[in-house]
């Protein structure tokens, strides 16, 4: 069964990883390739993205005609999806032992950032049959 | 096999040798994963040989001599390397004549050994038994094929490192090491019982493949009920494929289902299937739950359903395994027969249970034995219960257009 695993941030996060010494930034990037590398090799990986950062993100709604309508206001309170993984897996805590590694990418000082990481499943069950 | 077969003809005999060939490299040279590519290299090479100048009078000895060949090559190029080309060589150089029979039913075992995990076991199945390439099996499963042929090698691994022996199992292991063969297959054909996710192609060569398989292994064991159990009830299931959803991939529950759209074909070689198994007594729970689809699918029409049967068949089948899955079915058969409050009653056993808590099946079951009671009300609440703990999307669709139904419904 298929999981998402999200890895959400708030919207200052990208600036407060970007002042990090350049050691702890260069840790957490050699983290994630060995990371993701490693997922693939243990034939689970499905997906893996990292999205940019939040200050460019746009909120779209569909105008007059269709037209997009783009806005950058959101809510103060609001987390930014930073990166996911989509991981296939025998079952939900084979997907919260890996969300717990990821959560585990070095931070500041090369100590464990113990980021939260959002475990949701994948709705690509096989449907059963219905009487 | 990433090739453009000849004709259809040499394909299936390719397909029905490749598992053999690579049972009988295994019995011989022990490494599977260095086997498994030369014989993808004599499969190859047959392709490319056998139009021009005829298939040979024994090509499974053809094959195994020409993927030995180049195994030898491949031994002698490590052993040098590692200077102990003597002793290998020597193991690989006689090629006898096993039966064949026995080496695709021992690589079957071996594909599915409770070493591996159910998606590998899946996954190394399909491979080594020949019918899919790594990057059908990825398309299958939504993955991508470089994560695919991981699982794959990885599987090889864990089977080398168990130290498995190539050979039948044990009389006294035999009976648990069948049972985990069939339920992999049982798992293929679910994966691929499902037309509205995924790719529609792919997914349907997985239940070809499953029947494939259960086929062969019924021919290789014809006296054993449950692997004619299997493949009756994956037959039965497989003729009402076409009727099970609708234009956008929506489920039709049987109920609804086009019935002139099932399979007669199917259903006749599944209920003769069914019904010559039983007929010699050892019954399993593959024979019962067969019987029952062969119930359904006798049934002209909905209502023609002969409920009393399938209550009686779910009865056995209760007592012979300890599924709570089982004992759902069971309660909606319990309510056909003898009304919905009788069904709910066996619901209340499931609860206290507990092995079903927060699945979404039990809430589902529970919503559509309330409606038939007419507490509508309670129904609506059920339906959007299960909806909100399903995992597939068609049924959560099919669930929450349930509990609208009846919101609309004038009570």
């Amino acid at each position: 069964m298929k999981y998402i695993l999200m890895m959400n941030c708030p919207k200052t996060g990208y600036d407060t990883f970007g002042a990090w010494p350049k050691k702890d930034i260069q840790a957490h990037i050699a983290f994630m390739h060995g990371f993701n590398k490693a997922l693939r090799e243990e034939g689970v990986l499905v997906y893996a993205e990292g999205l940019a950062d939040p200050k460019q993100a746009k909120l779209v709604r569909a105008g007059k005609d269709g037209v997009p309508i783009t806005d950058g206001v959101f809510p103060e309170a609001k987390e930014y999806l930073a990166g996911y993984w989509i991981v296939d897996v025998e079952g939900p805590e084979q997907a919260y032992a890996i969300a717990a590694r990821a959560s585990a990418a070095p931070g500041p000082g090369g100590a464990p950032a113990n980021i939260p990481i959002e475990v949701r499943q994948v709705m690509s069950a096989a449907p059963a049959e219905w009487q | 096999m990433a090739v453009t077969l000849p004709d259809a003809h040499s394909e299936h005999l390719l397909r029905e040798l490749a598992p053999q060939v690579l049972g009988a490299m295994i019995r011989r040279f022990r490494d599977f994963a260095a086997v498994e590519d030369a014989v993808q290299e004599a499969l190859i090479a047959a392709t490319v040989q056998w139009p021009r100048e005829g298939v040979s009078d024994n090509p499974r000895g053809w094959l195994i001599q020409v993927a030995s060949r180049r195994m030898t090559d491949h031994l002698r190029s490590e052993a040098a390397r590692r200077r102990r080309e003597t002793a290998a060589v020597r193991e690989c150089i006689a090629i006898d004549s096993e039966p064949e029979q026995d080496d695709t039913l021992i690589l079957l075992f071996m594909c599915c050994h409770s070493a591996l995990t159910p998606s590998s076991a899946i996954a190394l199945t399909l491979r080594a038994m020949g019918g899919l390439t790594t990057a059908e099996i990825a398309n299958a499963f939504l993955v991508p094929e470089a994560t695919m042929a991981q699982r794959i090698s990885r599987s090889k691994q864990s089977i080398k490192a168990s130290g498995v022996p190539f050979r039948l199992p044990t009389d006294q292991e035999r009976a648990e090491r069948l049972r985990a063969v069939l339920h992999v297959l049982y798992l293929i054909f679910n994966e691929g019982y499902t037309s509205s996710v995924g790719p529609q192609l792919q997914r349907l060569e997985l239940s070809r493949e499953a029947i494939r398989l259960t086929r062969m292994v019924h021919s290789l064991l014809p006296d054993d009920g449950e692997v004619a159990g299997l493949l009756a009830l994956m037959l039965l299931t497989d003729a009402r494929r076409a009727a099970r959803t609708g234009a956008d991939g929506e489920l039709i529950p049987l109920t609804k289902q086009d019935r002139t759209l099932w399979d007669r074909k199917e259903i006749a070689e599944g209920i003769a299937l069914v019904s010559a198994a039983l007929s010699k007594g050892s019954i399993g729970a593959y024979q019962l739950q067969a019987a029952i689809a062969a119930v359904h699918d006798e049934a002209a029409r909905a209502e023609d359903t002969d409920w009393p049967q399938i209550l009686a068949l779910y009865d056995l089948l209760k007592r012979m395994s300890d599924n709570p899955m089982v004992t759902l079915n069971h309660a909606v058969a319990a309510a056909m027969v003898h009304g919905p409050s009788a069904g709910l009653e066996l619901l209340t056993a499931l609860d206290a249970d507990g092995r079903l808590t927060g699945h979404h099946r039990l809430d589902a079951v529970r919503a559509h034995l309330l409606e038939m009671a007419g507490d509508h009300q309670a129904a609506i609440a059920h339906y959007q219960t299960a909806a909100s703990r399903a995992t597939s999307l068609p049924e959560r669709n099919y669930l929450i257009t349930q509990a609208a139904r009846l919101r609309e419904q004038p009570s």
